[in-house]
């Protein structure tokens, strides 16, 4: 076990850190530890700019493969940059879903005009996309996807009908990824077909969901003979499922890190606020900080597992399996400790008609983490059936 | 960066398991539990002898294998795991550690060679209660010309009954606090010392009580300088805790393999009660408070191997050691309460062995700090 990073390694951290320390000024000071889950519908346009700025510098796209136009970087470059990128307090990124998702399966998956036609906008910082899967009855049984799609012979284009929900940035985004229902006759995930469709046309409607926050990150989308160009499916009809998840397998979280670093800033700003108002004097706040403060040291011990494992072969690890129930577990934790702190402060709004404070908006944003990406109830079948062994969700 | 076992830490590994799941069978264990012993002494001697686990940390220059933390946590997650009695935690995790930073050339060329032959050794400091630093430190000691006497009770004593050697902590007549604080390391058999086995509830590890009177030590059984060692002091002990924290991450994936099985070949209501929300849920909790602990222990691991050869994180090994024992220590009994009710009805007899280890889970538990004693410890260095 090796606990350090190369010297070429810090090197690489201090090019990056000193890239951000020079660029993340002016215009994009504002743009400081803005934009993060919870804040995301936040400078949207600013946001965008930093994007472009971003790729200006090759700083976009830094897992992709050289051959199409990333940086190649090592698991440990990978996570050095997150982490940086995270310590200098760089803006949630208006290109994660392009360059994290979309970008990778057509990598995978696309056709070479495909790849051509899409990779460029999204290494550039100029086009967005969006993810269409879950829907009104699709949520955690993601395979009931209803939303339909049949060829139409005459325009040579697939049409789209059907509802899209939990869209998150549809109304910033040039495109959308969705996985529709190319045999009717079909069922679960068998089927599917995986499309790319433009999100400036008649036949979509994108309309905002108003949170428990107030604000609205998510949306819905609606479908309604909404086109695709024939050369816009990825894979053939009836692989959609297997384009869809074919990721997820080697979805090895390095982003992660960067994550716990911005979990850190709040867990550090609720340790200020205790030390402020008392309340570090309390020994059950005391248990519940050090706690807290226990379980992000030990996140990142698990994240460091993770991206060390041995299994090259992609499959995803036991460590891997845990994840998203640890993480969305200890952040929802943190959020309610946060109010406990702040004791009958918590209710005061900074302003009419409902100005979240950070730590407001935290207590309230962190009930989707538990939700969103499969809930910690399908999180724990999954652990069950591919950690344990155990049996199956019977499936009707 | 590579966290994660070499090739050679994944032999040890898989060559301790492979061992202890022959050695220490349920027959062994309860075979063990009711000796007087607390342990075979034909096993010890194999283990000795054999597999050469007293001398993995032991530099070469006193007859070890000069490896690190890592390979001994590898080894301890196994003996946790397969509920080995013996006494390694005291002798290895322990006294050897006591020695290897406290001891004088002369105390480690004499005394670790033995150890490594198969005699045992133990550390005695806590005098009762729930403080596992040095002010759970009673002992005193006085000159007397050239020697030293001491006065005092111990408790908690791990294989203290029999146990050939004792490093003993003590303090100054008068002092308090860091302050006065002396170690010194001693034969057990010696006029002035009395030791009572105290009956203990988990049956899988001894526990004694000392008592000194007016026990009469030559100055050459000092450990380093008088008055000076709560700073070593505190570094074994943050050493045995990453070791015990090992063991309980080693008990936690016993107790899910053995639950996961059982509820796989149980059957109700026409099927097995593996496939039941109620169940998986329960399982998939216990595998995530494992591999967090194990996530834990390993970086500790890592920690303790700086802090033994003065390594770039050797500052950490405080926070490292509190950091798995609170984890741990709440996951281990946690995961084993859930596989006794998982086990239903026969989760409760003598004869199924999740008492074992649910019993080992709460003793382990207390044992060198309880979670809230560790968390008290991270949040003074944090609010404080």
């Amino acid at each position: 076990m090796k606990l350090q990073f190369s010297p070429e390694d810090e090197q690489f951290r201090a090019e990056i850190a000193t890239w951000l320390a020079d660029n993340l000024v002016g215009e994009f000071a504002q743009l400081k530890f803005r934009g993060g889950p919870g804040d995301e519908h936040m400078f949207p346009r600013e946001r965008k700019r930093w994007e472009r700025k971003l790729a200006e510098g090759g700083w976009t796209c830094v897992a992709w493969p050289k051959e199409y136009g990333g940086r190649g970087l090592s698991i440990e470059q990978q996570v050095i940059f997150f982490e940086e990128y995270a310590r200098a307090g760089a803006p949630g990124r208006m290109g994660h879903i392009g360059e994290g998702l979309a970008g990778p399966t057509l990598i995978a998956f696309g056709s070479e005009a495909q790849k051509q036609q899409y990779l460029p906008g999204i290494l550039s910082g100029t086009e967005f996309w969006c993810q269409g899967y879950s829907e009104p009855s699709a949520g955690s049984d993601l395979a009931n996807v209803k939303t339909k799609a049949r060829f139409d012979e005459a325009s040579d284009k697939w049409i789209l009908n059907g509802q899209k929900v939990w869209t998150s940035l549809a109304h910033e985004s040039e495109y959308c990824f969705v996985i529709a229902r190319t045999d009717p006759e079909s069922k679960a995930h068998k089927g599917l077909g995986f499309f790319l469709i433009k999100m400036d046309q008649p036949g979509v409607t994108v309309r905002p969901i108003e949170q428990i926050t107030g604000t609205s990150e998510f949306n819905e989308v609606f479908l309604d003979d909404a086109e695709c160009a024939a050369t816009d499916i990825v894979g053939q009809p009836g692989e959609g499922w297997k384009v869809a998840m074919g990721l997820l397998g080697y979805e090895r979280g390095v982003s992660t890190l960067g994550q716990q670093m911005a979990f850190q800033n709040e867990l550090n700003e609720v340790i200020a606020v205790a030390k402020k108002n008392g309340a570090a004097q309390d020994p059950v706040i005391r248990q519940r900080i050090a706690d807290a403060h226990i379980g992000l040291k030990i996140m990142r011990y698990n994240s460091m597992r993770m991206l060390s494992g041995s299994s090259g072969d992609g499959s995803l690890q036991k460590e891997a399996l845990i994840y998203k129930l640890y993480w969305a577990t200890w952040h929802r934790d943190l959020g309610e400790l946060a109010m406990d702190i702040l004791g009958a402060e918590a209710d005061i709004l900074l302003d009419a008609p409902y100005e979240l404070s950070r730590l407001q908006s935290l207590f309230l944003f962190t009930r989707s983490d538990t939700i969103y990406g499969g809930t910690n109830q399908i999180q724990r079948n999954i652990i069950a059936e591919r950690g344990l062994g155990m049996p199956k969700e019977l499936r009707p | 960066m590579e966290f994660a076992f070499t090739q050679e830490q994944e032999m040890i590994r898989d060559t301790a398991a492979s061992f202890l799941k022959d050695a220490s069978t349920s027959a062994a264990i309860r075979s063990a539990m009711a000796s007087d012993l607390g342990y075979s002494p034909e096993l010890w001697q194999r283990i000795c002898s054999e597999m050469y686990w007293q001398a993995l940390h032991i530099p070469e220059q006193y007859g070890g294998m000069g490896l690190g933390y890592v390979e001994l946590v590898a080894v301890l997650e196994q003996m946790g795991r397969y509920l080995l009695c013996s006494p390694y935690l005291a002798t290895v995790a322990m006294a050897t550690n006591a020695l290897l930073i406290a001891g004088s050339d002369s105390q480690k060329s004499e005394i670790l060679p033995q150890l490594i032959e198969g005699k045992t050794a133990t550390l005695a400091f806590n005098c009762g209660g729930n403080v596992w630093n040095a002010n759970a430190i009673n002992a005193s000691y006085r000159h007397d010309g050239n020697d030293l006497i001491l006065n005092g009770e111990y408790r908690y004593v791990l294989d203290g009954h029999s146990a050939d050697y004792l490093i003993l902590a003590a303090r100054e007549e008068g002092s308090s606090g860091d302050d006065g604080i002396s170690l010194f390391v001693c034969e057990a058999e010696n006029d002035g010392i009395q030791r009572s086995l105290l009956p203990t509830m988990d049956q899988s590890r001894r526990q004694a009580s000392i008592q000194l009177n007016n026990l009469r030590l030559s100055k050459q059984t000092l450990m380093g300088e008088f008055a000076t060692a709560a700073k070593s002091l505190a570094k074994i002990l943050d050493l045995a805790t990453i070791a015990l924290a090992a063991e309980q991450a080693g008990g936690m994936q016993q107790v899910l393999d053995i639950t996961v099985d059982y509820t796989k070949a149980r059957n109700q209501f026409g099927r097995s009660i593996a496939g039941f929300q109620a169940i998986k849920h329960k399982a998939a909790d216990m595998m995530l408070r494992n591999e967090v602990a194990r996530s834990a222990v390993y970086y500790a691991a890592c920690i303790a191997d700086d802090a033994l050869s003065s390594g770039p994180l050797a500052d950490e090994l405080a926070e490292a050691a509190s950091i798995a024992k609170s984890y741990c220590s709440e996951a281990y009994f946690k995961n084993a309460g859930e596989a006794l009710q998982m086990h239903g009805g026969v989760g409760f007899t003598w004869e199924y062995d999740v008492h074992l280890y649910f019993k080992r889970a709460k003793a382990s538990e207390h044992l060198l700090g309880n979670s809230s004693y560790h968390r008290e410890r991270v949040a003074g260095v944090l609010l404080d």
